[in-house]
């Protein structure tokens, strides 16, 4: 067990170092961009063009470059975004990241036990009304953009019941830190978790469901009913702890996928500065340093997801563990 | 042979199953009857897709109650059966009548160990502490001879070997002690000689805990072996019934027949093929009307477009038009039949 924990941070680190070599790749080393230009800025004077170019030392071979790169990212921790001067990268990616996992934190909870309910509930009533209620809600859900019902929450939240009792406790768009204002952060958050839980709800729900029939027909749901077990029991003790594998599986990809930047529409929407924002602006300016450092930030959480995965596969199904 | 005042432990009359499929209902089993006394071995016998197992799952109410229809009466222990409210079924199942399944490798859950399973059968039915609940599995393991039952106990299913699996499902049935042991073809997953165990294993069981078995197999040498009474089912219904001894003496149904025909000989040379009967089996949505074996049948004669007469309540009988002087003539030549093929 400890061994093969040591084994996979290892292979977490060689990702990631992996991941960075290539993000710097493709930014620094592709033929025809000038990367001392643009850290320099977009009106900067040939000298300090050439400052630049010594300063990182891209007159250098690409391995020295690189690792010069990420000792200034990692170590000095002095890399500045060429866009706003002065500012130091991994400060505001620090800032960024605890608003970005309160989100998905939250959405994630109520995805979950959300996906688990609608699934099971849908599979144990199969072909009943409510069944085909649920699944019906379910591809609403999954089939609503959450720039548009965001949007149509805030419009709800915010303008046209904002004075009503249903919305009043509502505050304003933003985030406040938990540490600071616990029951504003909750309230900041509660719509906007919603609003990203929805579309995973929908689709945990559909593909659990269809698992859970599926397990149905296996011949340890008909001996487990044979014993004399409630359906109850049948179906979370046996039908459901055998069908959690590829919501386990989604739940890793999507998790780090968002705590990685793609709930940047949520963000948006919402008011939230969180890391999809930070390398959406990013991205719009070509700022490298900020794109190197949210890209391998990323790369953390999705590597990290995937990893806890892994251990909860273990713990899950015991056919795993001498794999 | 059966007492009047006491019920039979399981009295299955005219039982009916049909499935709703996409072309209207289909009848998979019809007319079945059949009864059990405490302490009997049953084998019913039938090739794939004759309804053996359907018939008894129907019975246990583990067929899926949407799509399946079943009609007739069975009662256990006197108290009718079917059409009972689930929440009293479950009182039954697994207590007073256990399912052996068929596939040991599929048959238990793969994520809980093979004493998680066994205990939860135990605290299901009766108020025990899961300390007593253990002991009793460990010792139920012991006693279907899997070596280390107290390690076997923390095992998962993937860990172990098909014959031991066998018998920890053996053991699982065995749990609460049940009057009625219905074993849905428990060797046909496993090699030969492990075969063999499970069935010594099943007689040894009924000696010790004076269960009833009904024995589900397609293979008439486990029948051979073990069985004090045979049914013969084709195509949803029973064609032949009686003893074991007089099954085998005496076949009387042509698909009997064959069946027995198709048996490796012990002594003598071995047969260049094994002879088989022609055809297929009938699926249950084209079952012919008359006797549904005539199609494959090399004694069929004009009669049999019509349905044969009901078989009859007791003793050793077929459902077939042939008379006795023809039963035996087919027999007759079934008997010599290994020589000429040799």
């Amino acid at each position: 067990m400890i061994t093969a924990l040591i084994r996979r941070l290892a292979e977490m680190v060689f990702v990631m170092v992996g991941i960075s070599v290539m993000v710097f790749l493709i930014f620094f080393a592709t033929p025809g961009s000038d990367p001392a230009a643009r850290i320099a800025g977009r009106n900067a004077t040939q000298e300090a063009v050439a400052q630049v170019r010594v300063d990182f030392g891209f007159d250098r071979p690409l391995p020295v470059q690189y690792v010069l790169m990420m000792k200034r990212l990692f170590v000095d921790r002095d890399l500045k975004s060429f866009v706003n001067r002065g500012q130091n990268v991994i400060p505001q990616v620090l800032e960024a990241t605890p608003i970005t996992l309160s989100l998905v934190f939250g959405a994630a909870v109520l995805w979950v036990i959300g996906g688990l309910a609608v699934g099971v509930i849908a599979a144990a009533t199969q072909g009943s009304l409510i069944d085909r209620t649920l699944m019906v809600l379910a591809l609403i859900g999954v089939s609503m953009p959450v720039f548009w019902f965001g949007e149509v929450m805030n419009l709800l939240s915010q303008a046209r019941f904002h004075d009503t009792w249903l919305f009043s406790w509502v505050p304003a768009l933003g985030y406040k830190p938990l540490s600071e204002d616990p029951w504003g952060w909750f309230k900041t958050l509660v719509i906007p978790w919603f609003s990203l839980a929805v579309l995973y709800i929908g689709i945990y729900g559909r593909v659990l469901r269809a698992n859970l029939v599926e397990a149905y027909q296996e011949d340890f749901i008909r001996t487990a009913r044979a014993k004399g077990l409630s359906p109850a029991r049948v179906m979370l003790r046996h039908a459901l702890r055998t069908s959690l594998i590829p919501f386990i599986t989604m739940f890793g990809l999507d998790f780090g996928v968002l705590v990685g930047g793609s709930a940047l529409l949520t963000e948006v929407v919402f008011g939230l500065n969180g890391i999809g924002r930070l390398t959406y602006i990013a991205l719009q300016n070509l700022d490298l340093p900020m794109i190197l450092a949210t890209v391998i930030y990323a790369s953390f959480f999705v590597v990290l997801a995937n990893a806890v995965v892994d251990f909860i596969y273990i713990f899950v199904d015991p056919r795993m563990r001498e794999a | 042979m059966t007492d009047p005042i006491r019920p039979a432990l399981l009295d299955v009359d005219h039982l009916k199953v049909s499935f709703a499929t996409d072309r209207g209902r289909v009848t998979a089993i019809n007319d079945v009857s059949f009864r059990i006394d405490d302490g009997e071995f049953v084998a019913i016998v039938g090739e794939s897709g004759s309804g053996k197992t359907v018939s008894l799952l129907s019975i246990l109410g583990l067929t899926d109650r949407r799509t399946t229809f079943v009609e007739g009466t069975a009662a256990f222990r006197g108290r009718p059966i079917l059409g009972l409210p689930d929440r009293e079924l479950r009182r039954i199942r697994g207590k007073q009548i256990a399912f052996i399944p068929q596939d040991p490798l599929t048959a238990l859950t793969p994520v809980h160990t093979i004493g998680w399973q066994i205990v939860e059968q135990i605290r299901t039915h009766e108020t025990v502490s899961k300390e007593a609940a253990k002991k009793r599995a460990i010792e139920l393991l012991d006693e279907v001879g899997l070596p280390n039952p107290a390690a076997a106990f923390g095992r998962y299913p993937h860990q172990l070997s098909g014959g031991m699996r066998q018998r920890a499902v053996i053991a699982m049935a065995l749990s609460c002690n049940p009057a009625l042991l219905v074993a849905d073809e428990p060797t046909t997953a496993l090699d030969v000689t492990v075969q063999a165990q499970v069935l010594d294993l099943l007689k040894r069981l009924r000696r010790d805990h004076g269960s009833a078995i009904i024995l589900i197999t397609h293979d008439m040498g486990v029948v051979a072996e073990v069985a004090d009474r045979v049914m013969v089912m084709y195509a949803g219904r029973v064609i032949e019934r009686g003893t074991a001894r007089e099954i085998f003496a005496a076949p009387e149904h042509p698909y009997t027949w064959g069946l027995m025909a198709s048996i490796p000989p012990v002594e003598g040379p071995r047969p260049h093929r094994l002879p088989s009967i022609p055809g297929t089996p009938p699926t249950p949505a084209n079952i012919p009307p008359g006797c549904a074996f005539a199609p494959r049948c090399a004694h069929r004669f004009a009669p049999c477009a019509g349905l044969p007469p009901a078989l009859s309540a007791s003793g050793h009988d077929a459902f077939c038009f042939l008379d006795d002087n023809a039963r035996a003539a087919g027999r007759a030549a079934l008997f010599a039949a290994p020589e000429t093929a040799a």
